[in-house]
C-alpha cells in the first residue's frame, strides 16, 4: 500500500511558545542548582582578604589554589593538622573493601534466591527486606557491643563490615529481581551442562550480569564515600575517613573560619560521586530499568 | 545408548500431586513422543528424567542404573529447550564446548567433537559468532548441536520446536528425525503438537493430567485409541463423536453394531464419505464449507444439534442449510463407553 506521505525533515520552529516556557523553566532550575556550586567554586579560589569584601557572586580578582592545597595538606582536624588527604586514603581503605565484599555477598545471595530455591528460602529473603525498613539509628548500639566484643571496635574492618550489612538488604533485592529476569532454561541447561553451583554462577551468570554491577557499584560507591555517620562511630579517630575530617574541619570552633579552605575542602570530598555519576549516569539507568519489570 | 525405565513415578508440588504413578519402558534406541494438552505434565515428566526436578517418589532408570540420586549432569542425558538457551555471552563454538570443559575433556577431544557436531547439523561458517547475531532456526541447531557433543545416552527435547515459524519447523523436524537415523540414540521429545508426534515417534505417549492416557506407534494410536481423549487427541481435525440417538434409524445396521445410550461412536472426518439418503449413518445441515483446494472442510451440524466435521475431496454442491447425508466403512468407526470413556472392543 503507498500513500502520499510528506518526505524530508519535518520543518521545527526553534522559538515557538513551547521551547520557549520548556528551555526558559530548564534554564532557570539549573541556574538555581548550579548556583551554590558557583560560589563553591569562586570562593575557594579567593583568598581571604577577597572575601572578607563580602561580594559572594564575584569572580576572583586573583586566583589562588591555596586553599585547596591547605585543605588537601595541612588543614587542621582537631589535634592533627595533616589536611584531608588522611581522610581521603581513610576513605579509600574503607570503600574499597566494603563495596567489594558487599556486592560479592549480595550477587551470590540474589542468584541463590532466584535460582537455588531452598525450603523457606522467600522467608529468608522477607526477613533480609524487612531489615531494609528499619532505621539504622536503633542498631547502631547493639552494633557497638557486638563489635566490642569481637575485638574490631574502632577499626577499619569495623566500618568495613557495617557498611557490608547495611548494603545487604538493597543490593540483594536489586540482583535476585536482575537474576529473576534471566530465563531459567539457560540456568536448567547449564545444569544438564554439569555446571554447579558456582560454575554457573561465574561463568555463566556473571558475564550476563554487568549492567546491574555497575548498578550497584555505583549505589555502594557513592553510599558508602558520602557516609559520615558510621564512619564517625565505628572507625576510630585515627581512621576517620573524609567526611568525619571535612567536617571537623569546617566546624572547628577555634581561629579564623577559613571559607576558602572549607569551599575547597567541600568540592575535594564531594569529587568522586561527582565523577562517577558524570561517567556512569547512562549505565546506572540501563541497569536499574533491567531488572526493574520483574519481581 | 540406554534403555529408559520408569516405575510408578510421581511428582507433588507442595500437596499438589502433578505426575499421579507413571510407569514406561523405553527401549535402546527408540524415539519416544510425549504429547498432551498444556499442563498434562510431560514437560515435569522430561525434567524428572534430566534430573532437573526431583522425584517425588518411583524410580527412574537410564540403563540398569536407578539415577533418581545422580546429578542431571551425571546421567549421561543431554537437553535442548524451547527457547534454546544459548549462552548469550559465549559463541557457537563455547557454547557447544561448555559441556564437554565441565566434563575435564582434553582440549584436543573438544574441538574434535564441536567440529564434527558442528558439521552434522551444518553450522561450522557459524563458530564464532554469538548466538544474537543468529536466526532461530541457527540457533536451535546450535542447541542441539550442544547436545549431541556431549555423546549422550538420552536425548531429552523440551518442545524444541514451539518457537519457530512454520516453514522452518517442518524442515527441523525433518533433520532431528534425520539425527535420530543417523545417531540411533534413545530419544524422548515433548510437543503438543501431534503432527510432530506423528511423523517423529516411534512411540507415542499420551498424557492427561498427570496419567499416561495411552502408549504405541502412532498408527496404533490413530487406528485403534484405547479412549475418547485419545481418539479426540490424535487426529486433525479431531473425531467426530455421536450418541446413539445423533445417528440415522439404520445407523446400527449399517455399522454391524448395537447401538445404546451407553455408548459413543467416533467417527474420523476423513472417514466420513457423502452417500445417499439409504446408506447414511448420519445426516445433518450443511452450515460452513472450507474449501481448501486440496480437500474439504465440511461443517454440519445433526438434528438433535451435535456438531460435526467431514473431510471431503470435494465440497458437496448443495446450497447451504440443506441435509446432507453421510456414510462410513464399519470397521473405521470407532465404539467407546459414554461413562468411562474407554474403547469397546
Amino acid at each position: 500500500m503507498h500513500s502520499v506521505e510528506p518526505t524530508g525533515r519535518k520543518p521545527r520552529r526553534v522559538l515557538s511558545t513551547r521551547n520557549i516556557i520548556l528551555y526558559g523553566f530548564l534554564i532557570v532550575a539549573a541556574l538555581y542548582w548550579l548556583l551554590p556550586l558557583y560560589v563553591m567554586i569562586v570562593t575557594s579560589l579567593k583568598g581571604m582578604p577577597e572575601i572578607r569584601l563580602g561580594n559572594v557572586f564575584s569572580p576572583p580578582v586573583e586566583v589562588t589554589f591555596a586553599p585547596w592545597v591547605k585543605a588537601w595538606d595541612s588543614a587542621c582536624t582537631g589535634l592533627y593538622c595533616e589536611g584531608l588527604k588522611v581522610g581521603f586514603w581513610n576513605s579509600v581503605q574503607i570503600l574499597i573493601p566494603s563495596v567489594i565484599v558487599s556486592i560479592a555477598i549480595a550477587s551470590v545471595n540474589g542468584y541463590a534466591l532466584s535460582f537455588w530455591r531452598f525450603k523457606g528460602s522467600e522467608f529468608f529473603f522477607t526477613v533480609l527486606l524487612f531489615g531494609a525498613f528499619i532505621p539504622y539509628q536503633i542498631m547502631i548500639y547493639p552494633l557497638v557491643i557486638i563489635l566490642r566484643e569481637l575485638h574490631l571496635f574502632s577499626t577499619l574492618w569495623a566500618v568495613i563490615i557495617v557498611h557490608t550489612i547495611f548494603g545487604m538488604p538493597i543490593l540483594t533485592l536489586l540482583f535476585r529481581n536482575y537474576f529473576a529476569s534471566v530465563p531459567a532454561e539457560l540456568f536448567k541447561a547449564a545444569r544438564v551442562d554439569g555446571a554447579g553451583f558456582w560454575r554457573i554462577f561465574l561463568q555463566i551468570m556473571l558475564p550476563m550480569s554487568l549492567p546491574i554491577f555497575v548498578v550497584a557499584i555505583i549505589l555502594q560507591v557513592t553510599g558508602i564515600w558520602n557516609d559520615f555517620l558510621f564512619g564517625v562511630i565505628y572507625a576510630g579517630t585515627r581512621n576517620f575517613p573524609m567526611t568525619v575530617q571535612l567536617n571537623n574541619i569546617v566546624n572547628s570552633s577555634q581561629g579564623v573560619k577559613e571559607y576558602n579552605v572549607n569551599m575547597a575542602a567541600t568540592l575535594l570530598t564531594g569529587l568522586l560521586p561527582l565523577v562517577v555519576y558524570f561517567i556512569s549516569g547512562k549505565l546506572f539507568v540501563r541497569g536499574i530499568a533491567a531488572g526493574a519489570v520483574k519481581g | 545408548m540406554a534403555s529408559l525405565t520408569l516405575r510408578d513415578v510421581r511428582k507433588n508440588y507442595g500437596d499438589i500431586q502433578v505426575v499421579h504413578g507413571v510407569d514406561l519402558d523405553i527401549v535402546d534406541g527408540e524415539f519416544v513422543v510425549f504429547v498432551g494438552p498444556s499442563g498434562c505434565g510431560k514437560s515435569t515428566l522430561l525434567r524428572m528424567i534430566a534430573g532437573l526436578e526431583e522425584i517425588t517418589s518411583g524410580s527412574v532408570c537410564i540403563g540398569d542404573t536407578e539415577v533418581n540420586d545422580v546429578a542431571a549432569s551425571k546421567r549421561g542425558v543431554s537437553m535442548v529447550f524451547q527457547t534454546y538457551a544459548l549462552y548469550p555471552h559465549m559463541t557457537v563454538y563455547k557454547n557447544m564446548a561448555f559441556g564437554l570443559k565441565q566434563a575435564k575433556t582434553p582440549r584436543k577431544e573438544i574441538d574434535e567433537r564441536v567440529k564434527a557436531a558442528a558439521e552434522i547439523l551444518q553450522i561450522t561458517d557459524y563458530l564464532d559468532r554469538v548466538p544474537r547475531n543468529l536466526s532461530g532456526g541457527q540457533r536451535q541447531r546450535v542447541a542441539i548441536g550442544r547436545a549431541i557433543v556431549r555423546d549422550p545416552e538420552v536425548f531429552l527435547f523440551d518442545e524444541p520446536l514451539s518457537n519457530l515459524d512454520a516453514a522452518l519447523r517442518v524442515q527441523t523436524r525433518k533433520e532431528i528425525a534425520r539425527l535420530h537415523e543417523r545417531l540411533e540414540t534413545t530419544m524422548i521429545y515433548v510437543t503438543h503438537d501431534q503432527v510432530e508426534a506423528m511423523t517423529l515417534a516411534d512411540k507415542i505417549v499420551v498424557l492427561r493430567d498427570g496419567r499416561i492416557e495411552q502408549v504405541g506407534s502412532p498408527i496404533d494410536l490413530y487406528e485403534r485409541p484405547d479412549n475418547a481423549f485419545v481418539a479426540q487427541f490424535i487426529g486433525s481435525p479431531k473425531m467426530n463423536f455421536f450418541n446413539a440417538d445423533d445417528l440415522t434409524v439404520d445407523a446400527g445396521g449399517l455399522l454391524g453394531r448395537e447401538l445404546s445410550a451407553d455408548r459413543q461412536v467416533g467417527m474420523r472426518p476423513e472417514h466420513l464419505m457423502l452417500t445417499d439418503p439409504a446408506n447414511a449413518v448420519v445426516e445433518g445441515t450443511l452450515e460452513l464449507v472450507e474449501n481448501l483446494g486440496e480437500y474439504a472442510l465440511v461443517h454440519l451440524r445433526t438434528a438433535t444439534g451435535v456438531e460435526f466435521i467431514a473431510k471431503t475431496e470435494k465440497p458437496p454442491q448443495v446450497p447451504k442449510a440443506s441435509t446432507v447425508c453421510f456414510g462410513i466403512a464399519a470397521e473405521l468407526a470407532h465404539f467407546f463407553d459414554a461413562n468411562s470413556g474407554l474403547r469397546l472392543a
